[in-house]
C-alpha cells in the first residue's frame, strides 16, 4: 500500500508537469502561426475561439479523426515506433527542468547532461520515420537531418562546456543559482547567439528546416505519415522547440531568477519568470521563421563545422584562461 | 531493494537479448537498432550502480553520435541485394574462423580482468579512492582523470585525433575540374558584372553565351 501511494504521488506530479507542457505546445503552435502571419501583414488563425486560441485544439481533433495510413511497403514496426519515439523523447526531457529552487520533478546531479543526451536522441525519431517509410523523399529528409542534427549538437555541447566552466556543476539548479549576480547572457553573449542559431538547426526550424523542405522534399521524413501519427511528430517537434527555449533560458537567461532582485519582482513566482523567458526565446524563434530564407544544404554544413565549432572552441579556451588567470574558477 | 533487483534484471535481460539480436537479425538496420537498445539499457545499468556521469556520457557519445553515424552508413546499403549476394553465398563461411579466434581472445581477456578483480583486488587501488569520497561521482572522476591519469587521458585523446586526421588524409583526393563556390565571391558580386544593357535592333536579336 505504501509503495502504491508513492507511485500515485509520482504519477500525479508527472501529470501535473506533462499536461501543462502539452497544452502549452498547442498554444505555442497558435502563437507561432500568429507571429508569422503578423510579420507578413496577414491575420493568421483568428476564427476558432477568442483570437483563434482554440485553433490548435480544432487541428488536433481533425488529426484524431483522420485515417492513419501505413504504406504497404514500409517497415511497419519501425514506422509506428518513430512518432512515438519523437514524442516520448520530447516529453521526458522536461523531468529535469527546474521551475524554482524546489519545483523540479527530478533534481539529478547530471541534469544538463541528461538534457543534452535526450536532445541528441531526438534524431532517431526522424531517421526511423524516414527509413521505415521506404520512399525517396522521407529517406533523403532523414539523411539530411541525421547529418544536420549531429553537426549542430557538437557546437551545442561545446557551448554547454562554456557555461559549465563558469558554474562548476552539472546540476540545473546550480546553473541557475550561479547566475544570481549576472546572467550568463552578458559575459557569454556570442555563445548565446551561437546557441540560439544551433538550437534552430537542432529543432529543424527555418532557416534550417532542410529535413522537411517542402520545396524540395514534399515534407521530408513526414511525407508518408497521416492522421494522429503526423500530429505526434508535429507535437514532438514543438515540444522540442519549447525544450530548447527552456534550455536557453536556464543556461543564459537565469532560469527561474527574477531579472531584478527588488520588491515587486520578487513577489512573482519563479515558474512565471521561467515561462516568460521561454516565451521570449520562442518569440525570437517565430520571428526568425518569418524573416529569414532557407539555407542551402552545403552552407548549413559549412556554418556548423567551419564557423560555429572553431568559434565556440576558441571561446572555451578564452573562458577557461580568463577564469584561471583571475582565479575565478568555481570550487566546491 | 526488491524494486532495485527487478529493474536490474529487466535492464540486463534487455541488454543481453538485444546484444544477441544484433548478430541474429537478418536486416542490418534492425541490428543497428538493437545495438542502440543495447547501449541504452547498459547506460541504464550504469545509472543504477550510481555512475550517472558514465551513463549519460554513454548515451551522448554512443547513442547520440556513434550509433547515428552507424545507422547513417548502414541505411545507405542495399539490404535486399546484400542478403542475396553476401549472406547466402559460401564466402561468408570463410569469416567464421577469424571471428571465432577474435571472440575467444576477447573472452579470455575478460576472464583475466574479472578474475584479477575478484581475487587480487589490491591491484585496483582506484576502487577504494572513489568509493570513500562523499563528493558526487562527476567530481571524483574529474579529480582522478585530470590529476593522476592526465598523461594517459591526453594520449588517448591524441590517438583519437591522429586516427581522425589519418582517415581524412586517406580519403581525401584532389579532383580537377570541380566547380567550387566561393562565398566571398558570391556575396561581393556587383551589378555591373552580371548585367549588361544592350540596344536591341528589331529583327536582329541578341547573341547570348558566346
Amino acid at each position: 500500500m505504501e509503495y502504491l501511494n508513492i507511485v500515485f504521488q509520482e504519477v500525479y506530479k508527472i501529470l501535473f508537469l506533462l499536461v501543462p507542457v502539452l497544452v502549452s505546445v498547442a498554444m505555442i503552435v497558435w502563437l507561432d502561426r500568429r507571429v508569422w502571419a503578423f510579420v507578413q501583414k496577414r491575420q493568421g488563425p483568428n476564427v476558432v475561439g477568442p483570437f483563434g486560441l482554440l485553433q490548435s485544439l480544432a487541428d488536433a481533433l481533425k488529426y484524431i479523426f483522420k485515417e492513419i495510413i501505413i504504406p504497404s511497403s514500409s517497415n511497419k514496426v519501425i514506422f509506428i515506433l518513430a512518432p512515438i519515439v519523437t514524442m516520448t523523447l520530447a516529453l521526458i526531457a522536461w523531468a529535469v527542468i527546474p521551475f524554482s529552487a524546489t519545483q523540479v520533478l527530478a533534481d539529478i546531479n547530471v541534469g544538463i547532461l541528461y538534457l543534452f543526451a535526450v536532445s541528441s536522441l531526438g534524431v532517431y525519431g526522424i531517421i526511423m520515420g524516414g527509413w521505415a517509410s521506404n520512399s525517396k523523399y522521407p529517406f533523403l529528409g532523414a539523411i539530411r537531418s541525421a547529418a544536420q542534427m549531429v553537426s549542430y549538437e557538437v557546437s551545442i555541447g561545446v557551448i554547454i562546456i562554456n557555461v559549465l566552466l563558469c558554474v562548476g556543476s552539472l546540476n540545473l539548479n546550480d546553473i541557475v543559482i550561479a547566475q544570481q549576480n549576472l546572467w550568463f547572457v552578458i559575459p557569454l553573449f556570442p555563445m548565446f547567439v551561437i546557441f540560439f542559431i544551433s538550437a534552430l538547426a537542432e529543432t529543424n526550424r527555418p532557416p534550417f528546416d532542410l529535413p522537411e523542405a517542402e520545396a524540395e522534399l514534399v515534407a521530408g521524413y513526414q511525407t508518408e505519415y497521416s492522421g494522429m501519427m503526423y500530429a505526434m511528430f508535429w507535437l514532438g517537434e514543438y515540444a522540442n522547440i519549447l525544450l530548447m527555449c527552456a534550455m536557453g533560458a536556464i543556461l543564459f537567461l537565469g532560469g527561474w531568477l527574477s531579472p531584478l532582485e527588488i520588491y515587486p519582482f520578487t513577489l512573482v513566482p519563479g515558474a512565471i519568470w521561467l515561462i516568460l523567458k521561454i516565451l521570449l526565446l520562442f518569440f525570437l524563434f517565430a520571428l526568425v521563421k518569418a524573416i529569414v530564407p532557407r539555407y542551402r544544404y552545403d552552407q548549413l554544413m559549412r556554418l556548423g563545422w567551419k564557423v560555429f565549432l572553431p568559434l565556440s572552441l576558441t571561446w572555451v579556451v578564452l573562458t577557461a584562461s580568463y577564469l584561471f588567470y583571475f582565479n575565478l574558477l568555481p570550487t566546491n | 531493494m526488491i524494486a532495485h533487483a527487478i529493474f536490474f534484471y529487466v535492464f540486463s535481460i534487455i541488454a543481453v537479448v538485444s546484444a544477441i539480436m544484433v548478430t541474429a537479425s537478418k536486416n542490418t538496420v534492425h541490428s543497428v537498432f538493437f545495438l542502440i537498445l543495447d547501449f541504452i539499457s547498459i547506460s541504464c545499468l550504469f545509472i543504477m550502480i550510481g555512475a550517472e556521469f558514465l551513463g549519460m556520457i554513454m548515451l551522448i557519445v554512443y547513442v547520440g553520435a556513434v550509433a547515428v553515424l552507424f545507422l547513417f552508413v548502414v541505411m545507405m546499403l542495399n539490404v535486399a541485394q546484400q542478403k542475396n549476394q553476401w549472406f547466402a553465398s559460401k564466402d561468408s563461411s570463410k569469416h567464421i574462423p577469424v571471428g571465432l579466434i577474435i571472440s575467444t581472445l576477447i573472452f579470455f581477456e575478460i576472464i583475466i580482468v574479472i578474475g584479477g578483480w575478484k581475487y587480487k583486488p589490491e591491484i585496483f587501488d582506484i576502487n577504494n579512492s572513489i568509493a570513500q569520497t562523499s563528493i558526487s561521482n562527476t567530481h571524483s572522476l574529474g579529480q582522478i582523470l585530470y590529476t593522476d591519469y592526465i598523461h594517459v587521458f591526453q594520449v588517448s585523446g591524441m590517438i583519437l585525433l591522429v586516427a581522425m586526421v589519418g582517415a581524412i588524409v586517406l580519403t581525401f583526393r584532389q579532383r580537377s575540374g570541380v566547380k567550387r563556390q566561393s562565398y566571398i565571391k558570391q556575396i561581393s558580386r556587383e551589378r555591373t558584372e552580371g548585367v549588361e544593357i544592350l540596344e536591341v535592333q528589331s529583327n536582329k536579336g541578341v547573341k547570348i553565351d558566346d
